[in-house]
């Protein structure tokens, strides 16, 4: 026994001390049993994974039977193979350092111990649902990191727009959980079972669907449920309302871990999808869509966390390009870098705003590289990496993934080079109105403390040299090896294009300020379309939510409810009360109105009887 | 002591409420004291029946059986199986609680409002004990008295049209019933020359279709009312909101599980063609679907805390009606699992409710409003009981609501599709009521000097709250204690069904090896 459960158990006990006892503690305490937890689950990950090594084969855990009942049967079974692995890593070492960077960043806020209690209990669910072995299991830990993200988003609830944020995270994820929950239905029809192994292997000499079936319909519905967890196409809509939340928790849960449980959730079914072509063509292209919308919404939003808010969605498209296109490996190395250099992006814009006390606009930023200079060194880290700037971490990973989609379809890969283009102009000028220039606010700028810098800098580290993890090739006992060789030419293309996405950057921001604002006016229309985000929010309302709650309101409740059912219930009641009142006057009590009754009462049943004779 | 455990724990509060008649009104604490007393030990002298519940037993336990009416074929029968024995347990649980939820909350006439608790409490465990049709028909009946006069007398301002309507329209049901109960009687002696109550003996009764369809929809209507199903439903909303808060948990929790239980108990075994009759499980799960997303829309419109909290009965009953006739293991054991589930999650949301109302005496949601801030503690048990009701996994909802699901798809999957939505409706009723209530700024400053929790109202939550941990995190005793009659009812009605091996007909297995 290696004792997996662990992993998760010791976040889930930080939980429970701060939960429970957390308002009586003082912060030194909440600080070590918070941080300290997670360090713990991290090291023993470690300590599993060297006891484990090469950990070609699943490992797997049993510990107790759930649901039994009838011909379901659901352990609580925990497994490792190199695939979750690699996201152990990412989910215990990333969060590691962002419990530590949030010791600093919430050190003036209320709640403090509640906050952690959150975000502890968050990893204990998100380690549940990377250690599952069944889908079941995965879906407890689903629902809980989607509570988390629900408790955090909400977490400053005086303040009306979170908690509203927050119901509209929980709600969106729950029409995903809607096919989620009917692709565990079909899975254990079909195959009898919810473990991963066993489905699995059963789905092994099955024939790849060549028209639509069964598989196909168990890897769509489980796409529904990824697209609301990870923010894709129709149901992003959440993600950047999510940046209501304080910023360790867009950096952790809203970038880094959480929105990643899609992607992860897909490659751990890719036994599925080999099987269901149609399926992964869906998937490749909600990503590329998904990609493309949000990385036009990025060019033009002011709000510095919504400018990254909707690079994350961008790149979780990117990632499920790559599942779509068969490069599973490669989706899952994006995941790890993209962990790095978007927690970094997230955690240095909070530092910014903890800089500016609150201000979150770029308009009301420009030349803080003086003022912050950790800060800035360190968010240019992330820059180059998410650009796609060779050697850096995003570039390897990008790279693969626009390598797979042109072995794919070479459309794909164009219309991912210009994504990428795109990519690198949003963050290139959010970085320009941040940190060049003059300053545009009211501030007095100050470098935040050493807690906060420290996890910068070793992300910073990592978002540079994060490309030499070889993760594809780490993966190749779960996923083959796509072949093919690097084609200098497509490489150079998409290099070419991120540095074009830079120097247009530089060109509106910097060479010629004002320009952009003028081209924005130029484009009049097709600029408050994307500025307004495409108004897919409105038009949900106008479409969806407003007509079902009109309908909910007046036609089911006051008409139906309230109206027709109720007033036939009351009509009887009405009508026998009527029928009493009327019947009553028979009994009048009048001598001689009684024998006229006999008497016709007689005479009726005279006739009655001669009737029936 | 096992001879007679079951007449034990029928009577125990019947008999409390002999005694507490003699003391008399003026000793209110007495009183008080003696009800809680007799609530304590009416679910005390019930542990012993858990514990020595034996689940690899598929039949029936702890029987008694006297000759009550001879000359009708009448018995005082009283037995349990797995189903009856888990709905006994939430009856007492829930009979105890309800009574400590009283103690501030009621101060009119607090004698005769503990009498008429406790004589519902003898009530209601009579319908989930007995074996005689006679004798369910008496206890059935008993209930409603009791309930009336908790509605009307303790009730809200509307409580005379509220009560009122729930007699009639129970009444009416019960009435409909028993013309099916008589129908079985006299068939019974008509086929075998003797009168007899007894369900197992009419068990062995042989009809044709078409009148086993008569009177499945005569007892239909006794049990749809009762549930209660979409379109006999509107007794609910006006009778939960006009109860006071003990009477509304004891009617969500255990009153409207003698409906259900009435399918699972008579309608099924008694009348197994009917019950899988084509038309008749449409008809059904139809109007289960409806009552499922019907009831959380209609919930997203409530201004009414109260009767938001009512309306989502409607839509969780319809969830162990759909189970109920899928007429499959996982559907069934999930309905009764869930109909437990129901008993605890909205037995604590009418609490919360309760809690409110002690304070500040409005149930109008928009008088509320950051009440995290006064009151943390509630503010958390709302959330427990919030998170519970709309089915979090590791809490029971989730394990209840899965295995109907489950069990609904394998069935038909249309219907597993349509019901699923009634989950995503579930999160957004009640996160836009804890928005509203609890989250936000204090914006009534009547809110601002409410008091948290006190010791009762923790001692009132906390058995719920570890019940509903238990059930979600470890619900594999229920499911072996459901298991053989599950099975038994499955094989009644379905004869070859199976321990419930996934049905490969319902999607063929296309392109399989």
């Amino acid at each position: 026994m290696h004792h997996l459960w662990l992993i998760p158990a010791l976040p889930l006990a930080g939980f429970l001390v701060n939960g429970l006892f957390g308002r009586r503690l003082p912060k030194a305490i909440i600080n070590a049993v918070a941080v300290g937890s997670v360090l713990l689950s991290f090291l023993w990950v470690l300590q599993v994974l060297n006891g484990l090594m090469p950990l070609e084969t699943l490992y797997v855990e049993r510990y107790a039977t759930w649901i039994a009942s009838g011909s379901l049967d659901i352990p609580y079974e925990l497994a490792i193979d190199r695939l979750s692995a690699v996201m152990l890593l990412v989910v215990t070492g990333v969060g590691l350092l962002i419990h530590i960077y949030a010791t600093g960043y919430m050190s003036h806020e209320d709640g403090y111990y509640r906050f952690f209690a959150y975000l502890n209990l968050f990893m204990f669910f998100m380690l549940t649902l990377v250690l599952a072995n069944n889908y079941l299991l995965l879906f407890v830990g689903w629902e809980g990191v989607g509570l988390c993200s629900y408790l955090l988003i909400g977490f400053y609830y005086l303040k009306n727009s979170a908690t509203t944020a927050g119901n509209k995270a929980f709600i969106v994820n729950r029409i995903g959980d809607f096919g989620f929950a009917l692709a565990i239905f079909l899975i254990f029809i079909q195959f009898g079972t919810l473990d991963f192994p066993a489905v699995f292997s059963a789905a092994q000499p099955l024939p790849a669907e060549s028209t639509a079936g069964i598989l196909t319909a168990i890897c769509l519905l489980l796409m529904v449920g990824a697209a609301g967890k990870s923010a894709q196409v129709p149901l992003y809509v959440w993600l950047p309302d999510a940046m209501e939340g304080p910023t360790p928790v867009s950096a952790l849960i809203h970038a880094a871990t959480m929105v990643t449980a899609g992607v992860y959730m897909v490659a751990r079914s890719s036994a599925l999808y080999l099987k269901a072509p149609l399926a992964m063509d869906v998937v490749a292209l909600i990503g590329l869509l998904t990609a493309v919308l949000a990385a036009t919404i990025g060019m033009t939003q002011f709000d510095i966390k919504k400018v990254f808010a909707y690079s994350t969605v961008s790149q979780l498209g990117y990632m499920f390009l790559a599942l779509g296109v068969g490069a599973f490996s490669a989706g899952i190395f994006h995941v790890v870098t993209h962990a790095f250099f978007k927690a970094l992006l997230f955690l240095g814009a909070g530092s910014v705003i903890h800089a500016l006390e609150g201000e979150q606009d770029l308009r009301h930023m420009g030349g803080l590289r003086k003022k912050i200079p950790i800060t800035f060194l360190t968010l240019a880290c992330a820059w180059v990496a998410i650009a796609g700037v060779p050697p850096f971490s995003g570039f390897h990973s990008k790279d693969e993934i626009l390598l797979a989609a042109h072995h794919h379809a070479p459309w794909m890969y164009w219309i991912g080079v210009v994504t990428a283009g795109i990519t690198a102009f949003y963050v290139s000028r959010a970085m320009f109105l941040c940190f060049f220039g003059k300053y545009r606010g009211h501030h007095h700028p100050h470098e935040s403390p050493v807690s906060m810098w420290g996890p910068l800098a070793v992300l910073a580290l990592l978002s540079l040299g994060g490309g030499y993890t070889h993760i594809p090739q780490f993966l190749a006992p779960v996923f083959p090896l796509a072949e093919g060789a690097h084609d200098f030419t497509l490489v150079a293309i998409s290099v070419a294009a991120g540095l074009t996405g830079i120097g247009l950057a530089w060109f509106l921001y910097i060479a010629k300020p004002g320009l952009a604002d003028s081209i924005a006016s130029n484009l009049g229309g097709l600029y408050k379309l994307v500025y307004n985000k495409y108004f897919v929010d409105e038009l949900y309302f106008a479409t969806i939510i407003n007509p079902a709650i009109a309908g909910s309101r007046t036609v089911l409740w006051k008409f139906l409810d309230a109206g027709l059912i109720d007033g036939t219930v009351n009509g009887a009641g009405h009508m026998a009360q009527w029928v009493g009142a009327k019947c009553r006057r028979l009994q009048s009590g009048n001598i001689r109105t009684y024998a006229t009754w006999v008497v016709l009462g007689a005479v009726l049943l005279i006739f009655t009887i001669g009737g029936v004779r | 002591m096992n001879d007679n455990l079951l007449s034990i724990i029928l009577f125990t509060p019947l008999a409390g409420m002999f005694v507490l008649l003699f003391i008399p009104s003026a000793q209110r604490t007495l009183v008080k004291l003696w009800a809680n007393l007799t609530a304590i030990a009416g679910f005390a002298v019930s542990i012993p029946l858990a514990l020595n519940f034996d689940a690899s037993n598929g039949g029936y336990q702890f029987a008694e059986k006297a000759e009550w009416i001879p000359l009708l074929g009448v018995n005082y029968h009283l037995a349990v199986d797995g189903i009856s024995m888990l709905l006994v347990m939430l009856t007492t649980l829930t009979g105890m609680i309800a009574v400590l939820s009283s103690w501030t909350a009621v101060e009119d006439r607090i004698k005769s409002y503990y009498a008429m608790l406790l004589l519902l409490q003898t009530g209601m465990l009579g319908v989930f004990v007995s074996l005689d049709f006679f004798l369910f028909y008496v206890f059935w009946e008993v209930v409603l008295v009791p309930m009336y006069f908790l509605i009307g007398v303790w009730g809200g301002p509307r409580k005379l049209y509220a009560a009122i309507k729930f007699f009639l329209y129970t009444l009416a049901g019960s009435v409909l019933m028993l013309l099916g109960i008589l129908t079985l009687y006299f068939q019974h002696y008509q086929q075998f020359g003797f009168y007899t109550f007894e369900i197992a003996e009419l068990m062995k009764l042989n009809m044709p279709l078409h009148l086993e369809q008569w009177v499945f929809w005569a007892f239909f209507f006794g049990f749809a009312i009762k549930v209660p199903m979409f379109p006999f439903h509107t007794w609910l909303p006006d009778a939960h909101t006009e109860a006071p808060t003990a009477g509304s948990v004891i009617l969500a929790a255990v009153l409207l599980k003698m409906g259900t239980y009435g399918f699972i108990r008579f309608s099924l075994p008694l009348l197994p063609k009917a019950s899988i009759d084509a038309s008749v499980v449409q008809i059904v799960v139809a109007l289960s679907i409806i009552g499922i997303l019907y009831g959380a829309l209609v919930c997203l419109m409530q201004n009414d805390w109260k009767k938001l909290v009512a309306y989502s009965s409607v839509s969780h009953l319809g969830f162990c009606t759909l189970g109920i006739f899928s007429l499959n293991p996982n559907g069934i054991a999930g309905s009764v699992i869930q109909q437990i589930n129901h008993g605890i999650s909205t037995g604590m949301l009418f609490l919360i409710v309760g809690v409110a109302y002690e304070r500040r005496h409005t149930r109008d949601i928009k008088e509320y409003g950051g009440l995290a801030h006064v009151m943390p503690h509630f503010a958390k048990v709302f959330a427990f009981a919030l998170l519970s009701s709309a089915g979090m996994p590791l809490l029971n909802g989730f394990v209840g609501e899965f295995t109907i699901l489950q069990g609904a798809f394998e069935a038909n999957p249309v219907w597993a599709a349509l019901a699923v939505p009634g989950v995503v409706l579930g999160a957004a009723y009640l996160l836009w009521l804890y928005q509203r209530t609890i989250l936000g700024q204090v914006t009534v400053s009547s809110n601002l000097h409410l008091k948290d929790l006190n010791l009762r109202e923790w001692l009132v939550f906390a058995p719920l709250i570890a019940w509903a941990l238990w059930i979600g995190v470890y619900p594999k005793p229920y499911f072996e204690i459901l298991q053989k009659p599950v099975a038994q009812l499955v094989e009644r009605v379905k004869p070859g069904y199976g321990g419930g091996a996934p049905v490969q007909a319902v999607l063929p297995r296309k392109e399989a090896r």
